[in-house]
């Protein structure tokens, strides 16, 4: 077999060893879809009142922010599980094996595609129970699933430089939330940006997590795309790409704790 | 005589400002086990990562199974097996989908793997727990897992990095009759171990490290020999009677004999009819004693003498 066959395989490998983790572990899956429900809840019923979306129920401009923030975070899965593997020597082994020097990555942030598809259905699903509805036809709806998990993938490689770079678990912890957090909430996913103060506008307006959050607006909900849908999708290629390489480069310098 | 599986070579290795490794010269024959002795601290980890591939040296060169471990590092990672201080397998997978995993990984074919792993879980008697969860194993299981993973690819060079700290008595025991088992089949094996007695059982040859440098090397009996040979040890029914005692036992040595509390230390000249010669002597001059005793010097003296500290006493700093 040649190199780029083995680097598959290894991956699928891997990514099998991914999957298997979350009927194993379903404690995990369940502490990170339990915020995100408790955020449409709040939202919807506390916050949703006071925020004004010309043009759109509350809850249809919310849900497709919301949800993208889910697959964001969805990644974290991949730096949990790096941290432990750092921790519990389990990279100095594969780093001892002849595979490929991607694959640890590339297999666990396959398998967080997985993941973010039990997600999503699980996001939609209380979405319909508080009166989120689609108003675009099939073939954009299924675009919107196909970039969530997209933008998902992206992030996964994110988390993936911050669970080989975290000192612990833990700490991993710490750095998402810390750093990406507030990245998500100065954006167009919870409340319009033009509702922000002048000097924060262009801030939000210049997010990829709003082009993200209005892309999936676009195509679930009908808004005007614009050219946030091309925006999101090359953010997201490009976050794949650089951060791919960091963590890849990572893992090679990368040694059991 | 054979390449050795294992040479090196003036190895360096600094972190930071902290040096690991000053100048490491090993040559390990292929066949045997050879222990890397040394507290916390002195150099074996890094060193078992630099031979292993892990980490890259910052100066020196070294060689395993015929391959250097920078310029061949990837082919040499077909040819050698890790297993390291903490059993490094997967909680969330079966004993058995752990060793298929790594099976696959050196990628054997899926069959192959397959056929590898309920062996090597039968080998290592693990067949009844095969379709576990690894989280349910106890430490003892675990380790034996975790050797058996370093095993899969039938590796001619097998590096265990302190395989049994941490384990219960009868555990550890249980691992060195599978280490000597191992190496009966012709396994080279490095193994690191601040334990003495483990060095003792299993090492044809030991490099005793400290602080980064190899401080004496040899058989486990060439090394006790360096403290002295063996001595007699009588403990006296009567303290007021050791400077007779002595003088009653000066026959048998050549060495200075020393009192020490109520027992007398009598360095021998030989021990073949010492004790039978050691008990007449006392009982001409009418002399008694409680136990008699010829002690045979350990590592843990070795280790005191080369160093002027206890093994057990290293920096308590993290390994790195």
């Amino acid at each position: 077999m040649s190199d780029l066959g083995y680097a598959l395989s290894d991956t699928l490998v891997l990514a099998k060893r991914g999957l298997l983790r979350i009927p194993r572990q379903p404690d995990l899956l369940v502490g990170f879809t339990v915020q995100p429900v408790m955020f449409v809840l709040l939202f919807v019923y506390v916050f949703g009142g006071a925020i004004s979306t010309p043009g759109l129920d509350y809850v249809d401009f919310l849900i497709p922010g919301i949800i993208v923030q889910s697959m964001v975070f969805g990644g974290f899965v991949t730096a949990l599980g790096l941290a432990e593997d750092l921790k519990k020597g389990l990279i100095d082994r594969f780093r001892s094996l002849p595979m490929s020097r991607a694959a640890v990555l590339s297999g666990r942030t396959l398998a967080d595609v997985g993941t973010n598809v039990v997600q999503l259905a699980i996001m939609l699903g209380v979405g319909f129970a508080v009166g989120f509805r689609f108003s675009t036809g099939v073939p954009r709806i299924l675009a919107g699933i196909g970039l969530l998990l997209l933008v998902g993938y992206a992030f996964s490689w994110v988390f993936a430089l911050i669970g080989l770079v975290a000192s612990s678990p833990e700490a991993s912890n710490a750095y998402g939330f810390t750093i990406l957090f507030p990245v998500t909430f100065v954006s167009s996913a919870f409340v319009p940006v033009r509702s922000m103060p002048g000097w924060l506008q262009p801030v939000a307006n210049n997010n990829p997590f709003t082009n993200m959050v209005n892309a999936a607006r676009a195509l679930f909900v009908g808004t005007p795309a614009g050219n946030q849908i091309w925006l999101a999708a090359v953010w997201s290629v490009g976050i794949v790409v650089v951060f791919g390489v960091l963590a890849v480069w990572r893992y090679r310098h990368t040694v059991g704790r | 005589m054979t390449a050795p599986a294992i040479e090196t070579e003036g190895l360096r290795k600094c972190y930071g400002d902290v040096v690991a490794l000053a100048g490491v010269d090993l040559r390990v024959e292929a066949g045997i086990v050879f222990g890397l002795l040394g507290p916390n601290g002195a150099g074996k980890t890094t060193a078992v990562r630099i031979l292993t591939t892990l980490l890259p040296p910052d100066g020196g060169t070294a060689r395993v199974a015929g391959l250097d471990v920078v310029r061949d590092a990837a082919r040499l990672r077909e040819r050698v097996g890790l297993a390291g201080q903490y059993a490094a397998v997967d909680e969330n997978l079966t004993g058995f989908e752990n060793l298929e995993m790594v099976g696959r990984l050196y990628h054997l074919p899926r069959r192959e793997a397959r056929a590898r792993a309920r062996r090597l879980l039968d080998e290592f008697d693990l067949s009844d727990a095969a379709s576990r969860l690894v989280r349910t194993y106890s430490g003892g299981m675990r380790r034996r897992l975790d050797l058996a993973a370093a095993l899969v690819a039938r590796p001619p060079v097998l590096f265990l990095d302190e395989p049994t700290t941490g384990l219960d008595p009868r555990s550890r025991l249980a691992l060195w009759d599978t280490i000597e088992t191992l190496v009966s089949g012709g396994t080279t094996v490095l193994l690191t171990t601040q334990y003495l007695d483990e060095a003792d059982r299993l090492a044809q040859r030991i490099a005793v490290i400290d602080r980064g440098a190899v401080i004496a090397e040899g058989a486990p009996a060439e090394l006790k020999a360096t403290v002295g040979g063996e001595s007699l040890e009588v403990r006296l029914a009567d303290p007021a009677q050791a400077a007779r005692a002595l003088e009653a036992l000066a026959p048998l040595t050549d060495g200075e004999p020393s009192v020490l509390d109520a027992t007398a230390v009598v360095p021998l000249r030989g021990r073949t009819g010492a004790i039978a010669e050691a008990v007449r002597l006392l009982d001409r001059a009418g002399i008694g004693a409680d136990d008699l005793v010829v002690r045979t010097p350990t590592l843990d003296d070795v280790f005191l003498g080369l160093t002027g500290h206890a093994a057990e006493t290293g920096e308590e700093e993290d390994e790195r």
